[in-house]
């Protein structure tokens, strides 16, 4: 449970006609199908109540919210009696007050009487309650049979890093039970042995919560209404005494949390209840893995040095920016304007990301800005602006629980975001459908209640093969929702589209075998989306991370547009965004061709608005992507980059490349919480701010934009937007003087149409908004393309199918593709300095039973993996999750060295890197690769900061 | 760039809009050149295509010529 609470009206919302009763005489309309409990609280009755929280349906078992309804026999639970026209509810009567206060004396006489020294004390629902009912002894006294006294205590579990389980204060409220079904979806927990012997399970007899299958995301945690179940942050420091509103810095789900503190200290994060992406919900690593941002790794000051071989030197913000401006200023002397640049970060916000891309295009004086989103969403953001008209998912969260079939292709929700995957989750034990496109058996083909449809576990590389499939059905059966395309899409587009995927060529039959997946099977995923009811597509970097990526999303939104599941709640395309801000930091003008708000710079209109604000006139020609600012260090003619947030030396393919364009840089200045291993290439280091130091905003996969509020003080002394206009400053440029974040922001809604309607005050008065904020929705866009497509109408594209060039062969006969688990994030920075670390202490390589049998792999043993750009050693386990002929690890530890395998293979619109398929060979090995060793030395010799 | 990537990156491009009429495909490969090259990339083409460079489809050659001589009164 949570101090500083939200109201709990205990049973949840319904949606329902207006039902009028009177409760202790008082008239309430409420929904039907909402419980008397419910009403009662929202007109200032609440009912005493301990197995009822408004997270969970209503149970009915703690006998303690009984009420008097007139005309009805005996004392009904309010939370399990749901409300009737005309009904005449009473509260509070001596009879209930008798029956209460008895009940509540059973539950004490088997609860350890330690109020001042529990750690719940003052943050207890039980306590709460007893001093509701005017709970003064226990009849039964203390010393019968119970479970807290020294012979039958069971120990305290404390196997899980972040809250202990004592099952000596449980009263069998099945809360934390519920929640982890009703809530998580993941049935870890469970109510062992029966009547008196009855207690909280994490699984079998033999687990303790750290080796059960508990996520670990704290749901359970929040439902208890004692202290079974505590943080253990709270254990340790008490409990906190005020709270700050703020949003994650994970991933794209964005959800809203509470920072409950102690003066400046984080005592823990408790998600939102009216946080609109998460609804209350949180995962490990949001709920938990925070402690980073105080981590002794952090780097709180300014660091220099004049090659990259030289020790770190601690000096002054001023000596930092005056070093940098000097260096990137001499580039530019000698090698021209264009020979520097900068990458601007999803883990930033979008007011440190608008500065950078302002700095960058006004104060560099070129165009040479990118993001991080390129080697992730690119492809998204260039495919459903071609065929939509723009850059950004259709849907908000919430749009899942009315979904009635979901495909969900190349995204692992369990494991990547986690919260929406609860809500999904929810939905399909409600009925609603699953078909999974992924070459892995990931958690939703089958889990605990859950079963998918059907598994398209289709070869690494063939999506755009497997759409095209599932289009020809669509239209050669006849499924293709005419009436929608006639008014909504472009005729001419539609019918080359038509006929393309209507060729043989194009059937599941012709392309099952490259697939490698049965026609059938497609063919009756394709049924199945085009007449389930609403069909909602959900997908991430299996999509986009592929040399098809901006091809594959043309052909999703094409199936969408066919079928008509765009334009309503319960359908559309939705992009799961990796990182918090991935939106945020594309809509910002992130990207080398485009200005905020997506309008190209070749635009003159555009431009001039531009050259207005910003007092300069502005390049009209776009600068250069990642991959080829690289390239061009590599050739001479870019020699500078201010990279912000990101750690390119592990997350960018072909590291040994990404390496050598580093090297080749005359400056590199890298701002972040740590010296990641990009900064072992850089001279120049700007300590960055944690999400608890922040003051801006992020917007997530939804286009949600959330305020983000300083929890605690800069531990730089600086916050990073400032350090921003402070370089561009001393580069020359005097038009980024803020006076605060909400400046910039009020700078962006000036020159973004999108964001016309968005304030840091509005925000702060009204929560969230989802863009387009604008006259013609001033309260945001949760659906987009209702009424219209914003591009006018929708337009098919053809997507024909293009193998990758990346093929195996005899030398390179397994395909290695990549993904992320649930306790690590991305380059691990900050999850690898939590005791996130205990679930996932190394990358594993997964390999299939016979392709481990070929090769004479076993468990555990260190195998080479090897492909034609470069090799590393994991350790592998042997699993039929993958299917043969391919192996799946995670990137989260820079020395597993994963992007040393991966090529510079990448989509033809955007060059996202092709992530994905990588043919290698795997054999066993007993040392590390070579690029480990050089890893290591690398790390002893860029990593050193000087002593003071 | 290297020649090889410019090569490739600019095949890729026409291999996506291949299946549209030609005078649209090749209009296709240079706008989106055009979009999305920067000029120095689109000189490394030049230079390519002044050289004769055989490696590029022969949609990708139309198209980038289109784009290199559209660039060329600019320069």
């Amino acid at each position: 449970m949570a101090l500083l609470k939200e109201q709990d009206h205990g049973t949840p919302a319904k949606e329902g006609a207006p039902v009028t009763l009177t409760i202790d005489g008082v008239e309430v309309t409420v929904p039907e199908g909402t419980s008397i409990m419910r009403a009662a609280s929202q007109i200032d009755r609440p009912i005493p109540k301990l197995c009822a929280t408004d997270s969970l349906d209503a149970w009915g078992s703690c006998r303690m919210c009984l009420v008097e309804i007139e005309g009805v026999k005996g004392t009904p639970a309010s939370c399990t009696t749901p409300v009737r026209a005309g009904m005449a509810v009473t509260t509070q009567t001596e009879r209930l007050a008798k029956i209460r206060k008895g009940v509540m004396e059973l539950y004490i006489s088997d609860h350890p009487l330690d109020c001042l020294t529990c750690s719940a004390n003052g943050d207890c629902e039980l306590q709460d309650m007893a001093g509701a009912v005017g709970l003064r002894d226990v009849r039964y006294g203390m010393d019968n049979a119970n479970h807290f006294d020294a012979e039958s205590r069971k120990p305290v579990d404390t196997s899980n890093p972040y809250f202990q389980f004592d099952p000596a204060k449980c009263i069998v409220c099945s809360r934390c039970v519920r929640a982890c079904e009703e809530v998580q979806g993941t049935f870890a927990l469970t109510i062992d042995g029966r009547g008196f012997a009855s207690m909280v399970s994490a699984g079998a007899e033999a687990d303790d919560f750290f080796s059960s299958e508990c996520v670990s995301c704290g749901a359970c945690v929040q439902a208890c209404p004692t202290a079974t179940l505590m943080e253990a942050s709270v254990v340790e420091k008490g409990v906190p005494t005020r709270s700050v509103e703020t949003t994650c810095a994970y991933c794209g789900v964005g959800c809203s949390f509470k920072a409950e503190l102690q003066g400046d200290t984080v005592v823990r994060m408790v998600p939102q209840k009216t946080g609109g992406a998460n609804e209350g919900h949180s995962c490990v690593k949001g709920r938990f893995a925070w402690g980073y941002a105080t981590h002794k790794d952090r780097v709180t000051t300014p660091m220099v040095r004049e090659r990259i071989t030289d020790p770190w030197r601690a000096v002054s913000w001023e000596e930092a920016i005056a070093f940098a401006a000097g260096r990137f200023k001499a580039i530019q002397a000698e090698h021209g304007k264009g020979a520097i640049g900068g990458i601007t970060s999803s883990r930033c916000t979008n007011e440190e990301v608008y500065v950078v891309q302002k700095m960058i295009r006004a104060a560099f004086g070129n165009n040479n800005v990118d993001t991080c989103a390129r080697v992730c969403h690119s492809p998204t953001g260039y495919g459903l602006k071609t065929t939509f008209g723009t850059s950004a998912g259709t849907q908000n969260f919430k749009s899942v629980e009315k979904a009635d079939v979901i495909l969900l292709i190349g995204a692992n929700p369990t494991d990547g975001h986690p919260v929406f995957a609860s809500r999904m989750k929810k939905r399909l034990r409600e009925g609603a459908q699953i078909v999974v496109l992924d070459p892995r058996r990931i958690d939703l083909v089958k889990s605990p209640h859950i079963t998918a449809a059907h598994h398209v576990q289709l070869r690494p590389g063939t999506n755009v093969a497997v759409m095209n499939a599932l289009a020809h059905t669509i239209v050669t059966e006849g499924l293709v929702d005419e009436a929608f395309v006639a008014e909504r899409c472009e005729s001419v587009d539609f019918e080359r589209w038509r006929a393309f995927v209507a060729e043989e060529r194009n059937s599941p039959e012709a392309l099952a075998d490259r697939i490698g997946v049965e026609a059938e099977t497609l063919r009756a995923a394709a049924r199945l989306y085009a007449t389930a009811g609403n069909g909602a597509i959900y997908y991430g970097l299996g999509v986009t991370e592929h040399s098809q990526g901006s091809t594959m999303v043309m052909a999703m939104a094409n199936l969408a547009m066919a079928t008509g599941n765009i334009g309503r709640e319960g359908v559309g395309v939705n992009p799961l965004r990796g990182q918090n801000n991935v939106q945020g930091s594309c809509d910002m003008g992130s990207f080398p061709h485009e200005f905020p708000g997506y309008r190209h710079v070749s635009d003159d209109a555009t431009r001039a608005l531009f050259e207005k604000a910003w007092g300069l006139p502005l390049l009209n020609e776009p600068g250069l992507r990642i991959p080829n600012m690289l390239a061009a260090a590599l050739d001479g003619t870019y020699r500078g980059i201010f990279i912000q947030g990101e750690d390119i030396a592990q997350s960018d393919p072909n590291t040994t490349h990404v390496t050598a364009a580093l090297e080749a840089m005359d400056c590199v200045v890298v701002q972040d919480l740590f010296l990641n291993e990009t900064a072992g290439y850089a001279h120049v280091f700007l300590p960055g701010t944690s999400f608890l130091e922040k003051d801006g905003t992020f917007t997530n996969a939804e286009r949600r934009i959330n305020r983000v509020r300083p929890v605690m003080r800069e531990a730089t002394g600086l916050s990073e937007w400032e350090a921003v206009c402070r370089l561009a400053e001393a580069m020359g440029y005097d038009g980024m003087t803020y006076a605060s974040a909400a400046e910039i922001m009020d700078e962006i809604a000036e020159l973004t149409p999108t964001f016309a309607g968005v304030s840091h005050a509005r925000l702060d008065a009204g929560g969230s908004l989802q863009w387009p904020v604008n006259d013609a929705s001033p309260n945001g866009t949760p659906t987009m393309h209702k009424d219209g497509f914003v591009r006018g109408k929708g337009r098919f594209m053809v997507t024909e199918y293009v193998a990758t060039d990346e093929r195996t062969n005899r030398h390179f006969p397994l395909i290695l593709t990549t993904g992320r688990i649930l306790s690590q994030y991305n380059v691990g920075a900050q999850t690898r300095r939590t005791e996130n670390g205990r679930w996932h202490p190394e990358d594993i390589l997964e390999i299939h039973p016979h392709d481990a049998e070929e090769r004479g792999v076993g468990e555990g043993d260190m195998v080479s993996v090897a492909s034609r750009i470069g090799a590393t050693a994991l350790r592998a386990t042997i699993t039929d999750r993958v299917p043969q002929g391919v192996v799946y690890t995670t990137f989260h530890h820079p020395v597993s060295g994963a992007n040393v395998i991966t090529t510079e293979y990448s989509d033809w619109a955007t060059n996202c890197p092709e992530y994905k398929v990588t043919a290698v060979q795997v054999t066993r090995s007993n040392r590390p690769a070579e690029w480990q060793e050089h890893f290591r030395d690398v790390h002893e010799r860029q990593f050193v900061v000087a002593a003071e | 760039m290297k020649r090889q990537d410019i090569v490739r990156m600019a095949n890729q491009i026409a291999d996506f809009h291949r299946s549209y009429p030609e005078e649209e495909a090749v209009a296709g490969v240079a706008q989106h050149i055009r979009d999305f090259w920067d000029p120095r990339m689109r000189a490394d083409l030049a230079e390519l295509l002044a050289r004769e460079e055989t490696g590029f489809n022969d949609l990708a050659r139309a198209g980038a010529r289109r784009v290199v001589a559209e660039d060329r009164p600019a320069a």
